[in-house]
């Protein structure tokens, strides 16, 4: 691990000032970050430490019925509320399925929007690979590839997006409010990751220096809390990240969708908004042929960056599986195997 | 988990016996309050740290490297490599014996695997030792990597394993081919599987003078002195190894590796004590694996579903510096009966780390081939896999006709069934749901291992004051040596465990032989056994010879030495404690010992395994091919229990690997780079707990009266085979598909 400067600043605009240095990182749980630097893939020359900055670590429910989520809120503190899992069950639900109980434990939710893709040729610092050295090249491509992205992907990188989290959250239109040298300001989720373009190092729209704050959950996504669900594949049962998963939400009227949510994950190098299925239930009953013409409109514009055709029909099949669940209704509890296939009847 | 103690403890329980008591591990407080020291808790004064600069490619040679950043580094001491290192007084590339594997120690600028050593860089702290690894930037000239089992060109090796023929073969194979009313052809492919131990090789060495002692997780200290010293040229008996407590072994740290040594040479070249721990990613390479397979199956069976001929091929790689091939065609030929058998191997060289023993190497590769394609050949016959083993029930060992020194493998089918269900299943594939809609499907194995026997050495000493000592250089992987030799010692002594002594774990005791083969307990454990008889005979001399005792003239056949006392065979009343006896001799205590080694004659007269048989139920979800076991049931028949709760630990523990085995390990390698691309606990998947939610393993009686006088056969390993065919087997029978490539992962049960 290189030499670093260690700094824990105590308060937002002294954070803030002293991350607008080059080669400056933030710190809060550093169950990514940490991990990144003791193998040689993150190399900061500054740690900030946020994780004690006071009014951070709060859980407020508005009065319009939306949640703003303090951006030091550990995950399964987070899970583990009642108030917010009654509103935003596929995001309490997504939540519990990433990670393992003691990362849950640590890991905080303003970490997660910035975990670091899984991708192995940006985690081997002897394989060429355009985000953590712009113009390297990708090493990817041609590569171990199988688990790699099928939407959005660039001949530059072709990596996918860690978060379980972060899909429900693009899904439910969540906000996240930063703090930046010039003032705060509030981005969608839905354009906070940045796909990889030319850009791949570019990962989000946080300017040098800016830190997350919180996250708003909208009062108007908690109408979704009565057909909300997440679901993950993954290859193993637990402590895996997905292969595909997908964010489901649907508002019935009179036995018709009146509105849909729907996001997929592990597929793109964002949590992958599906607005065009989304707009294709709007009207339609809930029934498996609606599902599939809603799935057959969010891979549309799929192709394969490698040996993950595959994918391709997983995530069609698990956008039906997911809405089907969100259709029979949110269970009355927490399911043993949160967001997995055999969350019932294992 | 279940535990099924109440159930059968009673057949393995013996009144005033402690063999057969299910005891909990003496070391588990120890090791659940941290007590334990393992080899990397040790920290010398002085000590300074080793950090392995590993290679980032499989071939060629290192260029360059910028010694003079890494030195500048703060805190660093010393850069060690092939220019600057201690002399060694063997070339670490001669063949001294057939367990010296070559050792990478940094005796040129070559490469020929990725993580192979290239420089050790050692410092005040680890984290100088890391940083200063990092800085050495080495530049390489670089050889294309050769990483395809399929690609490379192919020989055929004259051994395989530990040094049993390639190929062997018993009647005509063709013509029971020609002859055969159903034939089943397939070839199934294994991945490349690394050790994952969860304590990583470690050393801590300390010199003085000529003489290191060194900290380090061993499977066998007599065999690691003798490498290193003849490696640096010293007696072995000036090398002091301690090694109470491994954190898994598995084979990998059966031979010392060459991190390992470099860690000792380390020492030497700073002269002052050194530690190295091996990051979890330099695993990858240096210690050992198992390599990948390509086994084609060829059976034969005539119309009432007898075989009539079992070919059994492999293709496997080892290094391109050194001979290991994975045994995987020897798991046909003890199991199935058929008058033809033949067995045979094929290498290639890949630019790997040399593959080497990993639980129960060849039989865990080879039987998910055998079972799969038994399985398959049930179904061709449509026959139930268990009335189809049953009808290829082997009376006597196929391959070479021997009679099995004991063989309860007919009740290990008939209780594992009974508990499982196993009769209600449907004989069709893709008949069962679940209320949730997964397919459900259940499959079998057969389990099998050889009962191995090695040499070692115990001393025994009673003492006067009534209690008694036994000391043995074992090896504890886990799997609870300090608790099951010790009743064995115990029963030796002919006292209670707890007035027992028992000392283990370091190179100065007699030699307590390797930990590996599955083979540590009988080993280890006959040699205990012998001890304590000796002992006692010496006792029982003293007694019978001494007009004062009320054993005089009793002779020493007929003596009884149970509870700390010897009393008359034919008048037990009539008797006294040990301590009378040494107290009346004037001794402080009389010592005795005790060796162990197979005996040659039985082994030419019997075939020798433990058996068993495995239930799998696995539920897959039709749609999305997500594969979760549910249900695992084994029941195993290894001759005598000595402590029946450790030994279902171990069935669970192989049971679990071969689930592991057949639905997720597989090392990812880059074939451009040769570098393994998932060389960490995150993304080379081993199961967690919730991927085995039920896991039960039945214990069934055997008594052995020829493998050794305590009937001991070893269980170690044998949990792996069997599982995996059953779990594969499951997945056909829940959709349908015959998935032949190891790790089965979903996208092969989705279109």
């Amino acid at each position: 691990m290189n030499r670093f400067d260690y700094i824990r600043p105590t308060t937002i605009p002294e954070a803030v000032a002293a991350a607008s240095a080059p080669g400056a990182a933030y710190l809060a749980a550093g169950t990514n970050l940490v991990d990144l630097m003791k193998g040689g893939i993150a190399r900061p020359s500054r740690l900030v430490d946020v994780g004690r900055l006071p009014g951070l670590s709060a859980i407020e429910h508005l009065p319009d019925g939306g949640v703003r989520i303090g951006a030091l809120v550990r995950n399964a503190d987070l899970a583990y509320d009642p108030g917010f899992a009654r509103r935003f069950p596929a995001v309490a639900e997504a939540l519990l399925s990433g990670a393992s109980a003691q990362l849950r434990n640590a890991a905080t939710v303003g970490g997660n929007l910035l975990q670091r893709t899984r991708c192995a040729y940006f985690h081997d610092v002897a394989s060429a690979c355009n985000k953590r050295e712009p113009g390297a090249g990708c090493d990817a491509r041609g590569g171990e590839n199988r688990l790699h992205a099928v939407l959005g992907w660039s001949e530059g990188c072709i990596a996918t997006h860690p978060s379980d989290f972060c899909v429900p959250l693009a899904a439910f239109n969540a906000i996240v409010e930063v703090a930046g040298a010039t003032g705060h300001r509030d981005i969608p989720l839905e354009e906070f990751h940045l796909l990889p373009g030319e850009t791949p190092e570019r990962e989000t729209l946080l300017a040098p220096g800016e830190l997350i704050l919180a996250l708003r959950l909208p009062g108007t996504e908690a109408a979704f809390a009565a057909h909300a669900r997440y679901l993950k594949v993954r290859e193993r049962t637990s402590y895996a990240f997905a292969v595909v998963s997908a964010a489901a939400g649907l508002r019935l009227d009179g036995g018709r969708i009146a509105e849909a949510r729907l996001a997929l994950g592990g597929v793109a190098l964002k949590p992958w908004r599906a607005r065009a299925a989304e707009a294709a239930l709007v009207g339609a009953t809930p029934d498996e042929a609606a599902f599939r013409l809603a799935a057959e409109a969010a891979l549309e514009a799929a192709r394969p960056s490698g040996d993950n055709a595959f994918k391709i029909e997983l995530a069609r099949r698990i956008l039906v599986r997911a809405l089907t669940l969100a259709a029979a209704g949110t269970p009355a509890r927490m399911p043993a195997l949160p967001a997995s296939p055999f969350a019932i009847g294992a | 988990m279940s535990e099924n103690t109440l159930a059968q403890a009673p057949v393995h329980l013996r009144q005033g016996s402690s063999i057969g008591q299910p005891l909990t591990r003496r070391d588990g407080v120890l090791k659940v309050t941290g007590g334990a020291v393992y080899a990397a808790d040790n920290h010398p004064p002085g000590l300074l740290h080793a950090v392995l600069a590993v290679s980032t490619i499989a071939r060629g040679r290192v260029a360059a490297l910028d010694l003079a950043a890494a030195r500048a580094h703060p805190g660093v001491v010393e850069v060690m490599t092939p220019g600057h290192k201690p002399a060694l007084a063997q070339d670490p590339d001669e063949k001294a014996g057939p367990f010296a594997f070559r050792l990478d120690l940094l005796q040129d600028d070559r490469v020929r695997y990725a993580n192979q050593s290239i420089a050790v860089v050692i410092a005040e702290t680890i984290e100088a030792a890391t940083e200063g690894a990092a800085l050495l930037a080495p530049r390489y000239e670089v050889e294309p990597a050769r990483m395809d089992l399929h690609d490379a060109e192919s020989f055929f090796p004259a051994v395989v394993g530990a040094g049993t023929p390639a190929a062997e073969h018993h009647g005509d194979v063709d013509a029971g081919m020609a002859a055969a009313a159903v034939r089943v052809e397939a070839t199934y492919d294994t991945s490349a599987q690394y050790h994952n131990a969860m304590e990583p090789h470690a050393i801590v060495a300390v010199w003085d003078g000529d003489k290191l002692r060194l900290d380090t997780p061993s499977q066998g200290m007599a065999m690691a002195q003798a490498r290193i010293a003849g490696l640096f040229g010293i007696p072995p008996e000036n090398i002091h190894i301690r090694s109470p407590f491994l954190g898994g072994g598995f084979g990998s740290k059966g031979m010392i590796s060459g991190p390992q040594v470099l860690g000792i040479m380390a020492a030497k070249l700073v002269g002052r004590p050194v530690k190295l721990v091996l990051r979890r990613e330099q695993m990858y390479g240096p210690v050992g694996h198992r390599a990948p397979t390509r086994q084609t199956l060829r059976l034969g069976a005539d119309a009432g579903g007898a075989l009539t001929a079992i070919g059994h091929h492999t293709k496997t790689a080892s290094s391109s510096f050194d001979d290991f091939f994975e045994p995987a065609s020897g798991a046909s030929h003890s199991l199935y009966a058929s008058p033809a058998i033949a067995t045979s191997h094929e290498g290639v060289r890949l630019d790997t780390g040399t593959p080497l023993f990993m639980r129960a190497p060849g039989e865990a590769t080879g039987s998910i081939a055998l079972e799969s394609a038994i399985d398959e050949m049930a179904d061709a016959c449509g026959m139930d896999p268990l009335t189809f083993r049953l009808k290829n029930y082997a009376e006597v060992e196929p391959i070479s006709g021997k009679p099995f020194s004991s063989k309860a493998l007919r009740q290990c089918y008939e209780q594992g069934a009974a508990r499982f269900g196993w009769a209600s299943r449907p004989l069709a594939p893709r008949m069962m749901r679940d209320a949730a809609g997964m397919l459900v499907g259940w499959g079998m194995g057969t389990a099998t291992f050889p009962a191995l026997m090695f040499q070692a050495k115990a001393r025994a000493t009673l003492r006067r004051d009534g209690t008694g000592l036994m000391e043995i250089g074992a090896h504890d992987m886990g799997q609870g040596a300090w608790t099951a030799l010790a009743q064995i010692a115990a029963d030796g002594l002919g006292l209670d465990i707890d007035q027992v002594e028992f000392r283990s774990g370091t190179s100065d005791l007699p030699d307590g032989g390797i930990a590996g083969g599955s083979a540590h307990t009988a080993t280890a454990g006959m040699a205990v056994h012998g001890a304590g008889a000796d002992v006692i005979a010496r006792l029982a001399e003293l007694a019978t010879g001494d007009e004062r005792s009320p054993l005089f003239g009793a002779g020493n056949a007929g003596v009884v030495a149970r509870g700390g006392r010897l009393s008359r065979r034919d008048d037990e009343a009539r008797g006294e404690s040990y301590a009378d006896i040494l107290d009346r001799a004037g001794l402080a205590g009389i010592e005795g010992s005790g060796g162990s080694a197979a005996n040659p004659v039985a082994q030419s007269a019997y075939a020798m395994h433990a058996h068993g048989a495995v239930f799998a139920e696995v539920k897959v979800d039709p749609d999305l091919g997500q594969i979760r076991v549910t249900r695992l049931v084994g029941a195993f028949a290894a001759g005598t229990i000595i402590n029946p709760r450790m030994v279902r630990s171990q069935y669970y523990g192989g049971m679990i690997w071969g689930l592991s085995f057949a639905l997720l390990e597989k090392a990812v390698t880059d074939r451009r780079s040769g570098r393994i691309m998932n060389a960490d606990l995150g993304e080379y998947h081993v199961p967690v707990n919730a991927d085995v939610p039920s896991v039960e393993a039945i214990l069934v009686e055997e008594r052995d009266a020829h493998v050794n006088a305590l009937g001991i056969k070893g269980v170690g390993e044998i949990g792996i085979t069997g599982t995996a065919g059953a779990i594969a087997n499951a997945v056909w029978h829940a959709t349908g598909r015959r998935v032949r490539q190891f790790p089965i992962t979903l996208d092969r049960l989705i279109d």
